[in-house]
């Protein structure tokens, strides 16, 4: 049984301070015990939105936003990448688009994320998975939903899933997620 | 290109946070250290050295662009050459590489390289967060970027194909938690069982808090030179001591950005590209291999790390060793996760692909003379992390790679006692020694072997 949490969770925030120690008179003496103080800490904020471009990528989330997933293919290798690259990484040639969203598909690997980077705390625990496609030669990252993720299993590894899209789409990668295909 | 000498070295303590010192002072700690070591003062060494390398992750942490220049002044190094370099978790592996290549270019005869990170100025989850925005911000970040993540998916996959258990990674943590109790400069000193990993809160499934390494302040240097540089050290007063550690192999890799881009390769093509001298001229290792190809492995796939097997096998290749388990007397390798030390035990050929779970569990890579309260089958062959890794000192990224270096220089002079107040970690006769730095989810690998003269 996993042992119980013993600390609190710390964040910054707090109160305004207002009036700072130090010494009232700067004679040699005070001034040398100044290197004793506790370091001074303040909060800093840093924000920030950029304007991202999808560039060459950008049909894919199109695609996604319309229900289709897209993989990008090259004939000079026969290669299929299931996370689009426009250029095939062997012949340096340019890739074409192509349909991938009827492709039997299956989870190649996995995890359980019980905690997480900041922005994705509040949606843990969540599930990632990297997902196979017939005939495609890389794989693709993604959410995982339909499954217990309390009752993590090796057993889910080879798992037929398939893609569900969001109908409200934020053109992002998790714009389609998998779930187990229901027999 | 003309031999390289590592002749000293410096670590800060590394904590969880260092909020007494800004981070020039803190690189000045280590600094200090490795210049008073060789009995040189601040202004003799500072007259003497040609250039530095600064080694830094992470512009977010501190929000401060251009902070290599900022130690470089503090340590009164102006207006002498440096640059700084950064490669995610190889930061300070690529350092040590750079500066080595500066004096066996004959470019520098002296050269300082240091390195640091400061990771407590954000809260733990921020700073999972940027440690996250080294994964692609378009495809993978957006998905759920954490890097804890990342490595259980890998090794999901390699438990997987290879049958490998939690339990026998837990082994990696627990040796290099013990071995950090003889460790002043490690973070954490606790002794912990294979229940206490299992039992710690899961993070990833299947990874616990105590298979993952933590965030850290921190800084390390280390001070390399030609001959003509050692003697122009000694002319001036240093002691340096003998026998003399040289650097005599260098080796990097890289590997795609997106663990989902990694091929996923035939037997012949492993087998010609990228098998260790050792598993080429065994006919018996090339069947073992055809079993699991025709079982489905394939390489690297997300359970191997293709960069680390090309950085060995280049580094082996110039340091000539063939049989790295017995040629080896040590290594100190990139154990940010305890599957990621499982993995690289295979990547660095100290056994076969599929047989790292089974060799974590063995004793093979454990030190001699320490209970680890394990029943372990094999004695200790060649001791992995006897510092404590990343697991246990702590992972203050820039500066973990030359922390790593420093250890090993210590390691090879035969002064761990000295520097550790105490030589339980000492490899006893320690000859030769590799240094193993990671970045990404394998996107960068650097291994450096250094060796003791004589």
């Amino acid at each position: 049984m996993a042992k119980l949490p013993r600390q609190r969770p710390e964040t910054l925030g707090g109160y305004v301070v207002h009036g700072v120690p130090f010494p009232v008179e700067t004679d040699a003496e005070s001034l040398a015990f100044l290197k004793r103080m506790a370091p001074i800490q303040i909060e800093q904020e840093y924000k920030i939105t950029y304007l991202h471009s999808y560039g060459q990528d950008s049909p894919w989330f199109a695609a996604a936003a319309n229900r289709r997933l897209l993989a990008t293919h090259s004939a000079a290798s026969g290669y299929t990448y299931a996370t689009p690259r426009a250029h095939d990484m062997a012949s340096g040639e340019e890739t074409e688009w192509v349909d991938i969203t009827e492709r039997t598909a299956c989870i190649h690997a996995f995890t359980v994320c019980h905690f997480g980077s900041e922005e994705f705390l509040p949606e843990t625990p969540f599930v990632l998975a990297l997902i196979e496609f017939e005939g495609v030669n890389t794989l693709f990252l993604t959410r995982l939903m339909g499954v217990d993720p309390h009752a993590a299993s090796l057993d889910w590894i080879g798992m037929r899933v398939e893609p569900r899209f969001m109908r409200n789409s934020k053109l992002k990668p998790t714009d389609v997620y998998f779930t187990p295909v229901e027999e | 290109m003309r031999p390289v000498y590592a002749l000293s070295g410096g670590v800060s303590k590394f904590a969880k946070a260092r909020p007494d010192k800004t981070f020039q002072l803190i690189v000045k700690e280590a600094y200090d250290y490795a210049l008073a070591d060789i009995g040189l003062d601040f202004p003799t060494f500072g007259r003497l050295v040609d250039g530095s390398v600064a080694s830094y992750f992470s512009d977010h942490f501190l929000r401060q662009l251009k902070a290599g220049a900022m130690v470089q002044d503090y340590l009164g190094l102006c207006p002498k050459p440096s640059h700084r370099v950064e490669g995610g978790g190889a930061t300070g592996g690529l350092c040590f590489q750079e500066a080595w290549k500066s004096i066996a270019s004959g470019h520098m005869d002296v050269c300082l390289a240091y390195g640091w990170e400061m990771m407590s100025h954000v809260e733990t989850w921020k700073g999972n967060e940027f440690i996250a925005l080294a994964s692609d911000v378009s495809w993978d970040y957006p998905v759920g970027g954490f890097y804890t993540g990342y490595y259980a998916i890998m090794v999901t996959r390699h438990m997987k194909e290879y049958g490998t258990t939690v339990e026998q990674m837990a082994h990696v943590s627990v040796k290099n938690h013990i071995n950090a109790y003889y460790n002043p400069y490690a973070q954490k000193r606790d002794r912990f069982t294979i229940e206490d990993v299992r039992s710690s809160p899961m993070v990833a499934w299947p990874l616990t808090r105590l298979d993952i390494c933590v965030m850290s302040d921190g800084a390390a240097v280390t001070i390399l030179a030609s001959e003509e540089g050692l003697a122009r050290l000694e002319a001036a007063g240093a002691k340096i001591p003998r026998p003399l550690v040289c650097v005599t192999g260098i080796g990097r890799g890289t590997d795609a950005m997106r663990m989902a881009d990694r091929p996923h390769l035939d037997y012949e093509t492993f087998m010609r590209e990228y098998a260790t001298v050792q598993e080429k001229s065994s006919d018996e290792t090339g069947r073992y291999y055809k079993r699991l190809w025709d079982h489905g492995t394939r390489y690297p796939g997300v359970h191997s790390f293709r960069a680390g097997r090309t950085a060995g096998n280049m580094a082996y290749k110039h340091a000539e060793i063939n049989d790295p388990l017995n040629e080896l007397d040590f290594i100190e390798l990139h154990d940010a996760y305890t599957s990621s030390e499982v993995q690289t035990y295979e990547d660095l050929g100290l056994c076969r692909y599929g047989e790292g779970g089974p060799f974590a569990a063995s004793g093979k890579a454990f030190m001699p003379g320490i209970d680890y309260g394990l029943k372990l089958p094999a004695k200790p062959v060649c001791a992995v992390n006897p510092s404590g890794g990343l697991i246990a000192c702590g992972h203050p990224v820039g500066a973990t790679g030359l922390m790593q270096a420093v250890f090993a220089i210590w390691q090879l002079q035969g002064t761990l006692a000295k520097h550790f107040g105490d030589g339980a970690l000492q490899v006893e006769n320690a000859r030769r020694g590799a240094i193993h730095s990671h970045a990404g989810t394998g996107t960068y690998v650097t291994v450096s072997i250094l060796e003791r003269e004589g």
